[in-house]
């Protein structure tokens, strides 16, 4: 049974269609890329996994359990299983690294204060933040942020980790730190969904690569299938533009 | 005429009048004050109520902004006369000082909560988004995100307001409520030349006001520049 | 409570407080033009004209802004004519109005004014523009973007402030409506069709200074 499966998923920004039907499943343990140009709908389907955009049809399980949209109770259910790290790190401004990493255990799953700090400080340090524990998000780099953004989402021990393109937004010294951070834990195992354009690593990373345009999945394979021997046409239109600027 | 008013000073600065005044300013100060309290204790949760979303909490959305833009698109004085009159006309026997002081709250819970819903609606989406899908709930965000990065915006407006309010309270003068205004009108009709008494109620005015505006504005950039220190 | 509502005897009163209400229109355009020339003036002063000229607006802008307007209307009506200055109350009141939104007005134009001066003449200048073109094409439409919403919502609280005419004899809405009380008695129905007025009143015109902000300026605008 895969532990996520979307199917016929259609979403929109008010009038603005942007899904038009996306089927895909992924199993435990997968890394999985979402690749494809601007608008095909990548980051907005994440946000639908994690319950931030109310699909307008098709349905979404995880772990066989549909999601009820309109049940605050489901969508907190999804919520303590999928973490989702964003574009813009979405620190919070008013905290510092550490409390960042340890409000949302010790409030909403009501956890020990010194047990759940000691997690994060262990966390922080594994991404290579150890020393910056009372800094404030102002004082940080845009890739320490996003590390610390990871962080924050690792703390909660989730089931599976969705992130949203989290090296757009990074000068490109500070992307290889961050990319190290993602790469440890796939080799750790942890199940993951991962919007990037860096295609290198999306290459040498993922387990499965899902090609996306006009708000549908156009193909699925393996990193070797979908960048050196595409399928569909557009796919291989993409793959060759990409591919074209190296 | 400045002979006039300069014969009329010593009589002018007597200690009845003196006392008077005296009075009259507190009165302003008491009303101004009170409004802006209260106003922030009932403008706060009507802020958080018109940010709600649903069914649920619709009408007494609605309700609410519907107050909001009723006490800010009447004016001052026609709130103070209709608070007078139909309290007169429903039976209620309020004090002079009492209607003025329910149109102040009413008046200033609308204006502040506008300050309130702007200051809160500052802080960005993604702040909210990120506690959303850390399983905080509304309350905690509220609490923990968006209050604490919210109220360096919303205490400077706060501030400006009360010294504006400060200035609206002379329309109290008109159903009768002894401040500032009230009392100027009382010391002209006892034979204080205009200017002197007009004059001095301005000045009087100045003094209470003015000061206010600069430390506001030294708030203002206290705040703000705390917000940007950390670059 | 022994009260009951009759609104059909105060429903003949609307034309006369209709009446009152374009009066109170026309107090408040006329203060607010009026306001809007001083304010230019000020503005300039404050940030072209001398340090004796710029002290002086500034005087001006800081006692009108700090003072009640109702004091203000109170001491020209009452201490003009001691200085031998005989103006009827519909004058007096207009000076008032005119001299305080001047004074806001002038704050509002002064900030405009301040804020183009740098990195957009620059350009201008950089572009080869003459002086009166960079007056032309890049500064004035950026003022007028800029101003538009503080100038709206003034424009606004101007109209509300109209009502103190009243306290005046002025026979503008508020005027009206106590005349009309005192015939009748009928407080509940009256206020709260002069409520109704004003609020009609400034929302219409909230929703057209919105659209022709809209119009003017193709982008998101946002007046009380």
């Amino acid at each position: 049974m895969p532990f996520v499966a979307l199917s016929g998923i259609k979403a929109a920004y008010g009038a603005q269609p942007i899904l038009t039907g996306v089927d895909l499943s992924i199993e435990r343990g997968e890394v999985v890329s979402l690749i494809g140009p601007s608008g095909s709908g990548k980051s907005t389907l994440l946000r639908v996994i994690v319950g931030l955009l109310r699909p307008s049809a098709g349905t979404v399980a995880v772990a066989g359990m549909p999601i009820d949209y309109a049940s605050k109770r489901d969508i907190q259910a999804v919520r303590d299983r999928a973490a989702i790290v964003f574009q813009q790190y979405n620190l919070f401004q008013n905290m510092t690294v550490l409390r960042n990493t340890t409000i949302a255990p010790i409030k909403v799953k009501r956890r020990a204060a010194g047990e759940v700090e000691a997690e994060a400080r262990a966390i922080l340090a594994k991404v290579g933040l150890g020393a910056k524990l009372d800094a404030y998000p102002d004082e940080l780099s845009g890739g320490q942020q996003q590390r610390v953004a990871i962080a924050r989402a690792l703390v909660l021990k989730p089931e599976i980790l969705l992130l949203d393109e989290v090296t757009s937004a990074l000068d490109p010294e500070l992307v290889a730190d961050v990319l190290d951070t993602i790469r440890l834990l796939a080799t750790e195992g942890m199940t993951m969904i991962i919007v990037s354009h860096e295609m290198a690593f999306v290459r040498e990373v993922s387990s499965k690569v899902v090609f996306m345009a006009e708000g549908r999945v156009v193909e699925v394979g393996s990193p070797e299938t979908v960048f050196d021997a595409p399928q569909e046409a557009r796919t291989r239109d993409f793959v060759s533009k990409i591919l074209r600027h190296r | 005429m400045l002979d006039r008013i300069l014969s009329e000073l010593p009589r002018f600065f007597g200690p009845y009048n003196l006392i008077f005044l005296g009075e009259a300013l507190l009165s302003t100060l008491a009303l101004s004050a009170a409004g802006c309290l209260v106003g922030c204790l009932v403008g706060f949760p009507i802020a958080l109520l018109r940010r709600t979303r649903g069914w649920a909490t619709l009408p007494l959305r609605a309700i609410a902004t519907g107050f909001v833009e009723l006490f800010r698109r009447v004016p001052f004085l026609v709130t103070l006369l209709t608070i007078f009159f139909v309290s007169q006309a429903v039976g209620l026997s309020l004090s002079t000082f009492s209607v003025g002081l329910v149109s102040v709250c009413l008046i200033a819970s609308a204006f502040i909560s506008e300050i309130v819903r702007g200051g809160l609606a500052s802080v960005h989406a993604n702040q909210t988004d990120a506690a959303r899908v850390l399983n905080l709930s509304s309350r905690q965000t509220l609490v923990h995100v968006v209050l604490p990065q919210a109220w360096k915006v919303i205490i400077p407006p706060i501030f400006g307001f009360f010294v504006l309010f400060i200035k609206d309270t002379a329309l109290a003068s008109q159903v009768g409520v002894l401040e500032l205004t009230y009392a100027s009108k009382v010391l002209n009709s006892r034979g204080f030349s205009a200017v002197l008494v007009f004059g001095t109620i301005l000045l009087l005015y100045f003094a209470l006001s003015y000061p206010l505006s600069r430390l506001g504005a030294l708030l203002e950039i206290r705040l703000a520049v705390r917000r940007s220190q950390r670059d | 409570m022994n009260y009951t509502l009759h609104y059909g005897q105060v429903i003949g009163y609307l034309p006369d407080l209709l009446i009152g209400a374009a009066i109170s229109l026309e107090i408040a355009f006329l203060a607010f033009s009026g306001g809007m020339v001083i304010g230019l003036v000020g503005a300039l002063a404050r940030t072209h004209g001398g340090r004796f000229l710029s002290a002086m607006a500034k005087a001006y802008v800081i006692f009108f802004t700090n003072t009640p307007q109702l004091a203000q209307i109170y001491f020209i009506f009452f201490g003009l004519p001691d200085l031998g200055i005989l103006l009827s109350p519909f004058q007096a009141v207009l000076l008032g109005m005119t001299l305080n939104a001047g004074a806001y007005l002038t704050e509002i134009q002064r900030a405009g004014l301040a804020s183009v001066r740098r990195s957009e003449l620059e350009a201008a200048q950089t572009l080869g523009m003459s002086r009166l073109q960079q007056v032309r094409y890049v500064i004035l439409p950026h003022i007028i973007r800029m101003l538009f919403p503080p100038l709206s919502n003034q424009y606004i609280m101007v109209t509300l402030g109209t009502s103190m005419a009243s306290v005046f004899g002025v026979e503008e809405l508020t005027g009206r409506a106590l005349n009309v009380n005192s015939t009748t008695f009928r407080s509940i129905e009256i206020f709260s069709l002069t409520a109704a007025i004003y609020v009609g009143m400034t929302l219409l015109a909230s929703l057209s200074l919105t659209v022709a902000g809209h119009h003017l300026f193709r982008a998101r605008m946002k007046t009380t």
